[in-house]
Protein backbone atom coordinates (compact mmCIF):
# COMPACT_ATOMS: atom_id res chain seq x y z
CA UNK A 1 0.00 0.00 0.00
CA UNK A 2 1.27 3.53 -1.11
CA UNK A 3 0.73 6.31 1.70
CA UNK A 4 -1.55 8.08 0.19
CA UNK A 5 -3.86 4.98 0.11
CA UNK A 6 -3.10 4.43 3.77
CA UNK A 7 -3.62 8.31 4.64
CA UNK A 8 -7.14 7.98 2.51
CA UNK A 9 -8.00 4.94 4.70
CA UNK A 10 -7.15 6.64 7.56
CA UNK A 11 -9.08 10.11 7.08
CA UNK A 12 -11.58 7.70 6.38
CA UNK A 13 -11.51 5.82 9.48
CA UNK A 14 -10.82 8.95 11.64
CA UNK A 15 -14.08 10.47 10.29
CA UNK A 16 -16.93 7.35 10.02
CA UNK A 17 -15.10 6.24 13.70
CA UNK A 18 -15.47 9.65 15.53
CA UNK A 19 -18.75 10.76 13.96
CA UNK A 20 -20.32 7.50 16.20
CA UNK A 21 -19.79 8.55 19.51
CA UNK A 22 -20.90 12.20 19.37
CA UNK A 23 -24.03 10.96 16.84
CA UNK A 24 -24.98 8.89 19.98
CA UNK A 25 -24.20 11.45 22.60
CA UNK A 26 -25.47 14.35 20.74
CA UNK A 27 -29.09 11.74 20.59
CA UNK A 28 -29.11 11.60 24.23
CA UNK A 29 -28.71 14.89 24.77
CA UNK A 30 -31.39 15.72 22.85
CA UNK A 31 -33.63 13.17 23.89
CA UNK A 32 -33.13 14.14 27.57
CA UNK A 33 -33.64 18.29 27.04
CA UNK A 34 -37.27 17.07 25.02
CA UNK A 35 -38.27 15.25 28.08
CA UNK A 36 -36.88 18.02 30.21
CA UNK A 37 -39.23 20.55 27.79
CA UNK A 38 -42.34 18.66 27.60
CA UNK A 39 -42.35 18.38 31.74
CA UNK A 40 -41.48 21.94 32.24
CA UNK A 41 -42.52 23.72 28.91
CA UNK A 42 -41.44 27.40 30.85
CA UNK A 43 -38.18 26.96 31.38
CA UNK A 44 -37.62 25.85 27.20
CA UNK A 45 -35.55 28.80 27.21
CA UNK A 46 -33.12 27.98 29.63
CA UNK A 47 -33.18 24.21 28.41
CA UNK A 48 -32.44 25.31 24.78
CA UNK A 49 -29.56 27.72 25.49
CA UNK A 50 -28.13 24.79 27.50
CA UNK A 51 -28.75 22.38 25.42
CA UNK A 52 -26.91 24.47 22.41
CA UNK A 53 -23.78 25.01 24.33
CA UNK A 54 -23.55 21.11 25.63
CA UNK A 55 -24.23 20.07 21.47
CA UNK A 56 -21.37 22.41 20.70
CA UNK A 57 -19.09 20.75 23.28
CA UNK A 58 -20.21 17.09 22.00
CA UNK A 59 -19.64 18.49 18.41
CA UNK A 60 -16.22 19.23 18.84
CA UNK A 61 -15.10 15.95 19.09
CA UNK A 62 -16.31 15.05 15.84
CA UNK A 63 -14.86 18.44 14.57
CA UNK A 64 -11.70 17.09 16.28
CA UNK A 65 -11.59 14.55 14.16
CA UNK A 66 -12.74 16.06 10.69
CA UNK A 67 -9.62 17.90 11.50
CA UNK A 68 -7.50 15.26 12.21
CA UNK A 69 -9.01 13.81 8.73
CA UNK A 70 -7.88 16.61 7.21
CA UNK A 71 -4.61 17.27 8.04
CA UNK A 72 -4.05 13.79 7.00
CA UNK A 73 -5.11 14.14 3.49
CA UNK A 74 -3.67 18.24 3.06
CA UNK A 75 -0.87 18.78 5.86
CA UNK A 76 0.45 15.32 5.83
CA UNK A 77 4.20 15.20 6.57
CA UNK A 78 4.77 12.01 4.90
CA UNK A 79 3.42 13.07 1.47
CA UNK A 80 5.92 15.21 -0.44
CA UNK B 1 -9.67 17.79 -6.47
CA UNK B 2 -10.28 21.28 -4.54
CA UNK B 3 -7.50 23.04 -3.13
CA UNK B 4 -6.42 22.36 0.27
CA UNK B 5 -8.88 24.23 3.18
CA UNK B 6 -5.47 24.33 5.76
CA UNK B 7 -3.27 27.29 3.49
CA UNK B 8 -4.81 31.14 2.88
CA UNK B 9 -3.76 32.15 0.11
CA UNK B 10 -1.42 35.59 0.26
CA UNK B 11 -2.52 38.77 -1.11
CA UNK B 12 0.13 41.08 -0.67
CA UNK B 13 3.46 41.61 1.10
CA UNK B 14 4.22 44.23 3.75
CA UNK B 15 7.59 44.79 3.97
CA UNK B 16 8.94 40.64 4.95
CA UNK B 17 5.41 40.40 6.16
CA UNK B 18 2.79 38.04 3.83
CA UNK B 19 -0.85 39.56 4.27
CA UNK B 20 -3.06 37.12 3.60
CA UNK B 21 -6.69 36.30 2.39
CA UNK B 22 -8.39 36.12 5.66
CA UNK B 23 -6.57 39.27 7.15
CA UNK B 24 -7.64 41.42 4.33
CA UNK B 25 -11.45 40.24 4.57
CA UNK B 26 -10.98 40.79 8.68
CA UNK B 27 -9.50 44.16 8.27
CA UNK B 28 -12.76 44.40 5.85
CA UNK B 29 -15.25 43.73 8.17
CA UNK B 30 -14.02 45.27 11.22
CA UNK B 31 -13.73 48.67 8.77
CA UNK B 32 -17.38 47.95 7.82
CA UNK B 33 -18.54 47.25 11.35
CA UNK B 34 -16.71 50.63 12.89
CA UNK B 35 -18.34 52.52 10.14
CA UNK B 36 -21.51 51.23 10.41
CA UNK B 37 -21.38 51.54 14.20
CA UNK B 38 -20.60 55.35 14.07
CA UNK B 39 -22.88 56.10 11.64
CA UNK B 40 -25.58 54.36 13.52
CA UNK B 41 -24.73 56.10 16.94
CA UNK B 42 -24.22 59.46 15.43
CA UNK B 43 -27.77 60.82 16.19
CA UNK B 44 -28.96 58.74 19.58
CA UNK B 45 -32.08 60.58 20.91
CA UNK B 46 -33.66 59.21 24.34
CA UNK B 47 -37.07 58.72 22.21
CA UNK B 48 -35.75 56.37 19.89
CA UNK B 49 -35.98 56.62 15.98
CA UNK B 50 -36.24 53.43 13.98
CA UNK B 51 -32.67 52.61 13.26
CA UNK B 52 -31.70 53.14 17.08
CA UNK B 53 -34.70 50.73 17.99
CA UNK B 54 -33.09 48.20 16.14
CA UNK B 55 -29.62 48.98 17.79
CA UNK B 56 -30.98 48.95 21.27
CA UNK B 57 -32.85 45.41 20.48
CA UNK B 58 -29.81 43.85 19.14
CA UNK B 59 -27.44 45.41 22.47
CA UNK B 60 -30.42 44.83 24.59
CA UNK B 61 -30.99 41.24 23.76
CA UNK B 62 -27.21 40.49 23.44
CA UNK B 63 -26.71 41.93 27.35
CA UNK B 64 -30.14 39.53 28.61
CA UNK B 65 -28.55 36.32 27.07
CA UNK B 66 -25.06 37.31 28.60
CA UNK B 67 -26.24 38.54 31.50
CA UNK B 68 -28.66 35.23 32.15
CA UNK B 69 -25.50 33.12 31.52
CA UNK B 70 -23.29 34.91 33.73
CA UNK B 71 -25.77 35.16 36.64
CA UNK B 72 -24.01 38.81 36.71
CA UNK B 73 -24.88 42.12 35.41
CA UNK B 74 -23.85 42.21 31.90
CA UNK B 75 -22.50 45.66 31.36
CA UNK B 76 -19.08 45.29 32.00
CA UNK B 77 -18.39 42.45 29.75
CA UNK B 78 -20.54 43.89 26.52
CA UNK B 79 -18.17 45.52 25.41
CA UNK B 80 -16.16 42.74 24.81
CA UNK B 81 -18.23 39.86 24.36
CA UNK B 82 -21.43 41.78 22.27
CA UNK B 83 -18.21 43.17 20.03
CA UNK B 84 -16.82 39.01 20.10
CA UNK B 85 -20.45 38.06 18.71
CA UNK B 86 -21.45 40.91 16.10
CA UNK B 87 -17.93 40.06 14.55
CA UNK B 88 -18.18 36.46 14.87
CA UNK B 89 -21.46 36.60 13.31
CA UNK B 90 -20.90 39.02 10.29
CA UNK B 91 -17.34 37.45 9.85
CA UNK B 92 -19.05 33.88 9.67
CA UNK B 93 -21.68 35.26 7.03
CA UNK B 94 -19.50 36.83 4.78
CA UNK B 95 -19.22 33.38 3.18
CA UNK B 96 -22.42 34.17 1.62
CA UNK B 97 -20.62 36.90 -0.39
CA UNK B 98 -19.60 35.68 -3.66
CA UNK B 99 -16.15 35.67 -3.68
CA UNK B 100 -15.55 36.07 -0.36
CA UNK B 101 -14.27 33.28 2.01
CA UNK B 102 -15.12 33.47 5.83
CA UNK B 103 -12.01 34.31 7.94
CA UNK B 104 -12.94 32.45 10.64
CA UNK B 105 -12.35 29.46 8.09
CA UNK B 106 -8.85 29.67 9.02
CA UNK B 107 -7.41 28.81 12.20
CA UNK B 108 -5.10 31.96 12.18
CA UNK B 109 -8.04 34.03 13.14
CA UNK B 110 -10.34 31.25 15.24
CA UNK B 111 -6.77 31.21 17.52
CA UNK B 112 -6.57 35.06 17.52
CA UNK B 113 -9.83 35.16 18.93
CA UNK B 114 -9.29 32.51 21.13
CA UNK B 115 -6.21 34.38 22.49
CA UNK B 116 -8.09 37.19 23.32
CA UNK B 117 -10.92 35.41 25.31
CA UNK B 118 -7.94 33.27 27.33
CA UNK B 119 -6.27 36.70 28.14
CA UNK B 120 -9.66 38.62 29.12
CA UNK B 121 -10.24 36.02 31.25
CA UNK B 122 -7.44 35.67 33.31
CA UNK B 123 -7.44 39.51 33.47
CA UNK B 124 -11.09 39.62 34.47
CA UNK B 125 -10.47 36.74 36.92
CA UNK B 126 -7.65 38.66 38.41
CA UNK B 127 -9.66 42.11 38.38
CA UNK B 128 -12.67 40.49 40.09
CA UNK B 129 -10.59 38.90 43.34
CA UNK B 130 -7.54 39.99 43.24
CA UNK B 131 -4.58 38.30 42.23
CA UNK B 132 -3.96 35.60 45.22
CA UNK B 133 -7.82 35.25 45.40
CA UNK B 134 -7.97 34.03 41.83
CA UNK B 135 -4.75 31.69 42.04
CA UNK B 136 -6.40 30.03 45.10
CA UNK B 137 -9.47 28.98 42.91
CA UNK B 138 -7.51 26.95 40.62
CA UNK B 139 -6.45 24.97 43.94
CA UNK B 140 -10.29 23.97 44.47
CA UNK B 141 -12.07 21.69 45.24
CA UNK B 142 -8.06 20.33 46.48
CA UNK B 143 -4.87 21.24 45.72
CA UNK B 144 -4.67 18.23 43.81
CA UNK B 145 -7.12 19.87 41.31
CA UNK B 146 -4.07 21.96 40.23
CA UNK B 147 -2.34 20.34 37.30
CA UNK B 148 -6.04 19.50 36.22
CA UNK B 149 -7.63 23.15 36.51
CA UNK B 150 -4.38 24.39 34.64
CA UNK B 151 -4.95 21.79 31.84
CA UNK B 152 -8.58 22.74 31.37
CA UNK B 153 -7.83 26.05 31.12
CA UNK B 154 -5.59 25.30 27.99
CA UNK B 155 -7.31 22.71 26.60
CA UNK B 156 -10.79 24.56 26.76
CA UNK B 157 -8.99 27.88 24.82
CA UNK B 158 -7.46 25.10 22.08
CA UNK B 159 -11.07 23.30 21.89
CA UNK B 160 -12.37 27.13 21.74
CA UNK B 161 -10.04 27.61 18.40
CA UNK B 162 -10.89 24.42 17.19
CA UNK B 163 -14.42 24.19 17.26
CA UNK B 164 -15.05 27.51 15.38
CA UNK B 165 -12.51 26.90 12.80
CA UNK B 166 -13.20 23.46 12.46
CA UNK B 167 -17.48 24.13 12.01
CA UNK B 168 -16.83 27.28 9.84
CA UNK B 169 -13.94 25.34 7.38
CA UNK B 170 -16.16 22.15 7.32
CA UNK B 171 -18.88 24.10 5.46
CA UNK B 172 -16.78 25.73 3.16
CA UNK B 173 -14.85 22.76 2.06
CA UNK B 174 -18.09 19.96 1.56
CA UNK B 175 -19.47 23.03 -0.28
CA UNK B 176 -16.57 23.06 -2.54
CA UNK B 177 -16.44 19.51 -2.78
CA UNK B 178 -20.05 19.79 -4.02
CA UNK B 179 -20.05 22.49 -6.46
CA UNK B 180 -16.99 20.60 -8.03
CA UNK B 181 -18.81 17.36 -7.94
CA UNK B 182 -22.25 18.41 -8.90
CA UNK B 183 -22.37 21.57 -10.34
CA UNK B 184 -24.04 25.39 -9.80
CA UNK B 185 -27.27 24.86 -7.99
CA UNK B 186 -26.59 21.93 -5.93
CA UNK B 187 -24.74 23.42 -2.73
CA UNK B 188 -27.65 26.24 -2.35
CA UNK B 189 -29.17 23.93 0.44
CA UNK B 190 -25.90 23.58 1.76
CA UNK B 191 -25.17 26.83 1.96
CA UNK B 192 -28.46 27.94 3.90
CA UNK B 193 -27.57 25.17 6.00
CA UNK B 194 -23.79 27.02 6.61
CA UNK B 195 -26.16 30.17 7.33
CA UNK B 196 -27.98 28.67 10.72
CA UNK B 197 -24.36 27.25 11.48
CA UNK B 198 -22.49 30.24 11.26
CA UNK B 199 -24.88 32.08 13.76
CA UNK B 200 -25.11 29.12 16.00
CA UNK B 201 -21.53 28.85 16.16
CA UNK B 202 -20.84 32.54 17.01
CA UNK B 203 -23.29 32.38 19.75
CA UNK B 204 -21.81 29.46 20.76
CA UNK B 205 -18.20 30.98 20.86
CA UNK B 206 -20.02 34.04 22.90
CA UNK B 207 -21.78 32.14 25.29
CA UNK B 208 -18.46 29.98 25.70
CA UNK B 209 -16.80 33.35 26.53
CA UNK B 210 -19.05 34.53 29.13
CA UNK B 211 -19.11 31.39 30.81
CA UNK B 212 -15.29 31.25 31.21
CA UNK B 213 -15.21 34.81 32.41
CA UNK B 214 -17.99 33.81 34.39
CA UNK B 215 -16.18 31.27 36.17
CA UNK B 216 -12.95 33.08 36.65
CA UNK B 217 -14.64 35.69 38.29
CA UNK B 218 -16.77 33.28 40.50
CA UNK B 219 -20.19 34.71 39.44
CA UNK B 220 -21.40 31.39 37.88
CA UNK B 221 -20.41 29.38 41.15
CA UNK B 222 -22.17 31.63 43.36
CA UNK B 223 -25.65 31.39 41.55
Amino acid sequence: MTIELISILAAAIAVSFGAIGPALAEGRAVAAAMEAISRQPESAGVLSRTLFVGLAMIETMAIYCLVIALLVLFANPFVH
Amino acid sequence: MAESPLVAAVVFHLGPVPITEPVVTTWGIMAALTLLSAVATRRLAVEPRRGQAVLEIIVGALEQQIGDTMHAPARGFLPLLGTLFIFLAVANLSGVFPGVHPPTAHIETTAALALIVFLSTQYYGVRSRGLAGYLGSFARPTVLMIPLNVLSEITRTFSLMVRLFGNVMSGEFVIAIVLSLAGLFLPVPLMALEILTGLVQAYIFTILAAVFIGAATGSIEQA
